[in-house]
Formats: C-alpha cells, sequence, structure tokens
C-alpha cells in the first residue's frame, strides 16, 4: 500500500524541486523570476479554492475578490498609510479572515448553484467597492509603488531571486497547511460534504460549520496570494479583484488537478506560463483557452495530477489482477471475473482513503472503472 | 410626481430586459438544473449581432434582431450539444466551470471581431412620448410593448404548444417524461436555444440604450442570477415578478440615492434573501 502511495508522493517532490531549483537557471532572467513568482502568488490563492471546491466540492467564485482584498490591504497599508509590509501583511491575512468568515456566515447556508452565485455576487461586490471607492482604492488608477518586504539585515528582498524564495517558503507552508486540513477530521469531513451534502447532514456531520470554516480558510489563502502578489508587482489596479481573476485560478485548478496536493501548484505554472506565451494577444487568448477550459472539464476532470494519478492506480490494479491470475493458476472465466471485480473493488476502497486523489467519487469514474 | 412617473416607466422598460433574460436562464435550470453562467455571454453576442445585421449589413432594426435571435438560438444548440450534453452526468461544478469557459470564448471572441471598444448602436425609433408630464423615449416604450408580447408568446408556446409543453414536462418530471416518449436532450437543446433567443431580443431592444462591449455581459449575468434566485430557480412567475421588481427597486435607488447603490441593489438584494431564505423565495419543491 505504501509501494502504491509513494509514486504521488515522489511526484509531489519532484514538482516541489524542479520549482526550487529554477532560480539556478534563470536568476539573470529577472522577467522570468518574476512570472515564476507571480505565478506562485496565484498558486497560493488556488491551494484556497482547493480548499473548498477540491475538498468540499464546492464552487466558491469569490476567490478573485479575497485576492483583491489581500493586494489591496498590503498594498494601501504600505503606500498610503506607510506601513512596513509585515504588519501590513499580518493585517491583511487577519482582514481576509473576518470577512471570509463574515461571508461564510451566509454562505454556508446555501448550497450548490446557489453557493456558487452567492459567492459570484460577494466577488462582484469586493470589485465594485474597490473600483469604485475613489478615496480610499483611487480606483481605476490603482496603487502605485508597494513596499517590498523589509529583511532581517542579512536578506534583502529588492532581488527577485529573494523575492521568489521568499513566496516559495510561504507558498510550501501553505501547501503543507492544506495538506494537514485534508488529513485532518475537518478534511475528512468536507469530502464527506463533496460526495454528498445531505448524507453528510443525515450521519450528523456539522455541514455548515465546516463549510465556513473551509470558506474563511480559502478566503486566507486568497488574503494571502494577493498580498504577496502586491509586492511582487509593486503595481495593482481593480483587474486584481475582478471575476476573471477567479476564473483563471478555476482554469489553474482544472489544469492541474482538483483536490489534489501537487494539482494547483502545477496548473498554476504551466497556465500562468501559457498566458505568457498568449501575452502579445492577451485579449484573444480565451479563444484558444476557452474551449480548452470546457475539453478539460470533458475529457480530463481531474487534470494532469488526477490523470497520472488514474494512470498509476490503473497499473497498480492491472498488477493486482494479474497476481491474482497468477495465484488463482488459470480457473474458470467466472470465478477469474470476480477476482477481477475485488481486486477493483478493494483498490476504489483504498483510492478513497488515499489522501492525494481527486475529484468527486473517483472510485465511481466511469473512466477508472473501464 | 414627474421624475416619479419617468422613472417608473424606466424601470419597466429595464424589467422587461430582465424579464426576457432571466426567464430564458430560469427555464434552462427548470430543464439541465444547471446555472448557464455563459447566459450574459450570449446576450452580449446577439447585442452585437443586432448591432451587426442593423449599422453593418442595414437590415431594419426589428428584423435584425429577429435575425440575430434566430443565430443565438443555433447557438444555444450548439452550446447545448458541444458543452453541456457530454457533461450531463458530471457534479454540478463542473457544468459551471464548462460555462465560464465558453462565456470567455464568446467574449473573446467579440472582442476579436468588433474590438473591445464601446460602441454605440443607433435605432430608427426616436422621439419621445408624454405621459402624465414626463417624457419617455419611444425606444423605451418599444422594450415595454415588445418584452410583453414576447412573453405572451412564451406563455403560449409552453403551455399550449406540444414543444413547448415537452418542456415543461421534463422540468416536472424528467423520468416521466422520458417514458411517455419525450426526448430529453431534444427537450434541452430546445430550451437552451429558446433561451438564447430570449436573450438576443432583450439585448437588441435595449442595445440602443446602452453601449456595446465584450463584457457588457457580465453584470448583466449577474442580475440575472439575482433574479432567478429571488424568484426562485426554475420558476417563471417568479422570474417574471424578480425582473420587475429588481429594475424598479434598481431605477429608484439610482435616482433617489446614487447611482453607486442602484448598481449595487441587485446584490444586496440577493445576499439579503439568501441570508433569510437560502433557497429563493418562491422556489418550488425542486426533486434532483
Amino acid at each position: 500500500m505504501s509501494a502504491l502511495k509513494n509514486p504521488r508522493l515522489l511526484g509531489t517532490f519532484a514538482v516541489v524541486i524542479v520549482i526550487a531549483a529554477t532560480p539556478i537557471f534563470f536568476a539573470e532572467q529577472n522577467y522570468t523570476m518574476r512570472v515564476l513568482t507571480v505565478g506562485m502568488c496565484a498558486a497560493i490563492a488556488v491551494y484556497g479554492l482547493n480548499i473548498i471546491l477540491g475538498f468540499t466540492g464546492q464552487l466558491s467564485l469569490a476567490q478573485g475578490g479575497f485576492f483583491g482584498i489581500g493586494a489591496y490591504g498590503v498594498g494601501l497599508l504600505t503606500t498610503d498609510y506607510d506601513w512596513s509590509f509585515w504588519s501590513a501583511f499580518i493585517v491583511t491575512i487577519i482582514g481576509t479572515a473576518v470577512v471570509g468568515y463574515l461571508c461564510g456566515l451566509i454562505a454556508l447556508r446555501t448550497k450548490d448553484e446557489y453557493f456558487a452565485i452567492f459567492t459570484m455576487a460577494i466577488g462582484f461586490i469586493i470589485f465594485l467597492v474597490i473600483s469604485r471607492w475613489e478615496s480610499v482604492t483611487h480606483a481605476h488608477s490603482g496603487v502605485n509603488n508597494v513596499k517590498f518586504p523589509e529583511g532581517g539585515g542579512i536578506v534583502d528582498f529588492e532581488s527577485p531571486v529573494a523575492m521568489f524564495y521568499l513566496v516559495f517558503v510561504i507558498l510550501l507552508v501553505c501547501i503543507y497547511v492544506t495538506h494537514a486540513i485534508r488529513r485532518s477530521s475537518v478534511g475528512r469531513t468536507l469530502l464527506t460534504i463533496r460526495t454528498s451534502e445531505d448524507l453528510a447532514d443525515a450521519i450528523g456531520v456539522r455541514v455548515g460549520f465546516s463549510k465556513q470554516l473551509a470558506f474563511a480558510a480559502s478566503a486566507v489563502l486568497g488574503g494571502i496570494g494577493g498580498g504577496l502578489y502586491a509586492t511582487v508587482v509593486g503595481f495593482i489596479g481593480p483587474d486584481s479583484a475582478s471575476i476573471d481573476k477567479t476564473f483563471e485560478f478555476l482554469m489553474f485548478i482544472l489544469v492541474g488537478g482538483m483536490g489534489t496536493v501537487a494539482g494547483p501548484l502545477l496548473g498554476s505554472m504551466i497556465v500562468t506560463f501559457l498566458f505568457e506565451l498568449f501575452q502579445d494577444f492577451q485579449a484573444y487568448r480565451f479563444i484558444v483557452l476557452g474551449p480548452i477550459i470546457v475539453a478539460l472539464v470533458i475529457f480530463a476532470p481531474r487534470g494532469i495530477i488526477g490523470y497520472l494519478g488514474g494512470f498509476i492506480d490503473r497499473r497498480a490494479r492491472k498488477r493486482k489482477i494479474a497476481e491474482a491470475r497468477r495465484s488463482s493458476g488459470g480457473s474458470a472465466p467466472e470465478t477469474d471475473s470476480a477476482r477481477v471485480g475485488t481486486a477493483a473493488r478493494t483498490d476504489t476502497e483504498r483510492t478513497g482513503n488515499d489522501s492525494t486523489t481527486s475529484s468527486a467519487g473517483s472510485g465511481t469514474d466511469p473512466e477508472e472503472t473501464k | 410626481m414627474t421624475l416619479f412617473i419617468q422613472q417608473l416607466f424606466n424601470g419597466l422598460a429595464l424589467g422587461g430586459v430582465y424579464c426576457l433574460a432571466a426567464i430564458g436562464l430560469t427555464l434552462v435550470f427548470g430543464v439541465l438544473r444547471i446555472p448557464n453562467l455563459a447566459h450574459g455571454a450570449l446576450y452580449m453576442l446577439g447585442a452585437y449581432l443586432t448591432y451587426f445585421f442593423l449599422t453593418t449589413i442595414g437590415i431594419p432594426y426589428i428584423a435584425a434582431i429577429g435575425i440575430a435571435a434566430i443565430l443565438l438560438f443555433v447557438v444555444g444548440i450548439g452550446l447545448e450539444r458541444l458543452v453541456f450534453h457530454p457533461l450531463r452526468n458530471s457534479p454540478h461544478t463542473h457544468h459551471m466551470i464548462a460555462a465560464v469557459g465558453a462565456m470567455f470564448f464568446f467574449q473573446a471572441l467579440a472582442q476579436a471581431i468588433w474590438g473591445a471598444d464601446f460602441r454605440r448602436m443607433d435605432t430608427p425609433i426616436t422621439g419621445e412620448l408624454r405621459i402624465l408630464g414626463a417624457e419617455i423615449s419611444a425606444q423605451r416604450i418599444v422594450i415595454i410593448v415588445v418584452a410583453v408580447i414576447v412573453l405572451a408568446l412564451l406563455a403560449w408556446f409552453i403551455k399550449r404548444s406540444i414543444h413547448g409543453q415537452t418542456i415543461e414536462a421534463i422540468e416536472q418530471d424528467r423520468v416521466g417524461a422520458s417514458l411517455v416518449g419525450i426526448n430529453p436532450s431534444m427537450v434541452s437543446m430546445l430550451t437552451l436555444g429558446l433561451s438564447a433567443l430570449l436573450a438576443t431580443i432583450a439585448a437588441g431592444l435595449v442595445a440602443p440604450i446602452n453601449l456595446l462591449s465584450p463584457t457588457m455581459g457580465d453584470a448583466l449575468n449577474l442580475k440575472v442570477f439575482a433574479i432567478i434566485i429571488l424568484g426562485g430557480l426554475g420558476s417563471l412567475p417568479g422570474a417574471i415578478v424578480g425582473g420587475f421588481a429588481l429594475a424598479i427597486a434598481e431605477t429608484m435607488t439610482a435616482t433617489y440615492i446614487s447611482s453607486g447603490v442602484g448598481e449595487a441593489v441587485a446584490f444586496i438584494v440577493l445576499v439579503a434573501v439568501l441570508a433569510i431564505k437560502p433557497t429563493g423565495l418562491f422556489t418550488k419543491a425542486v426533486q434532483r
């Protein structure tokens, strides 16, 4: 069993190590370092989305709004009020937690499409406030010269590489936290809600409370991502809170794989680079990317990591079946197929408990059982 | 008082537009059980096609709306076939994400063809009517009249015609309807086509008053969702009542309080309604 789990863990480590090593090759290219760092800022917010969408199965469309609150919190506090980055960052995180909790108070009462539309409205209200409240947020002129984080004398965060590693370390902490949430009893509660909210309710799971917790956690990660984004880019406009941002995050998580550990990171990095490739015709990129989103949802709803995970599972199952065949020594076809059925079933059970499997009901996925 | 009457008519005209857009959305929800997040993009596409036929080709206004509506009917069918049909057994979140992908595609397409700049569409319908001292533009009267006619036709179509009745049958009981020989995927296609057609009529009617832009559907999208949640997802009378109520609330707050509040009133109402009753005001019992 542990042997089966290893490929996934190895994969996650591989992704992390590859990203950690990139500055060795690109340290001289400030632009590439910035793109990578921005991609990781987005990845933090995507891990937030992963908690609510990947674990709980509720589509939150407010993530862009929370990202915007984070960005503007850090941006405005460090420029207009001349706070240090770190105090602004901490206050902003607390702020998004409070806003997330308050929104969750209502959000926890709704479910499915009501939840999606409600969170979309929250996202839009946040965007409206940011883009219209000129006296505080400067509306369309945005915020300039957001401060870099202060180093402790030894480190100077003005270099792109140092900034890269700062974001990278925070990202790793966030990944670890989401992973820990996933493995905790709260995480299991969230998975139960994803499988069936009514069932979860019936067996005594505190659906509302868990959803509220997940929502607040996802808001906090959105705020952290936004706050880091503001300091990495140095300039923010209302765009950073728009609903398009939410949809970008959705695409990141879709490409990587919902509910997986490495998926959001991988998806964020790949799509960020795709966006950079398409930068010259930024407005039209969705002529290509829109159908890609649709095709992904239809043909690979579990993303790259989910697909690889499925591949690993299938190989493991084949091996199990082969072992079963060998031990039975060419028995009658009926018993053989019965054995295959058992092997598949135990595999499903195992998948259900594995921490890194993606997408709702992966065991019952038609692609899987084929 | 004059101002009030004027704003009341503005509200009614806006309400007509909201109703047409919201009814399409609520029909789709009733039949396919999905909130079509691409609805605003269909509305936007309808507005641009009307603009294209009216301004670029030079077809009369009402005919231009008609042709655009028929084209969008086809687009709606295509959307059902290519996007929603393959996903019919997937979790709800997948539908919504796919709809978002389709929405982005439509927006980028419109931007590629017509550019990102705002466009103004002139209407041949000019002039003003004086009602109780208030001046109402003829365009707004046309919106109200056309909206009422279309709503009446739609009501007739759903209640009296065979195809319309299949929509209602599927809404009420999908399995039962299939058992008596109704093809659910045909009905789904018809419903999405119809919803795109209604959105186009709404867009074509309102386009001369508003400016056109590839993202013009975004705000409407949120508002019609607020309306159908207000009226209860899948409920036709709810969509009509919600549409007019929200439009009048919006124009009145914009006039008497501030335009910013007017813009946000839909969402304030939405949040308030969901806080009090998480499943909407007029929700009928929906079985899954």
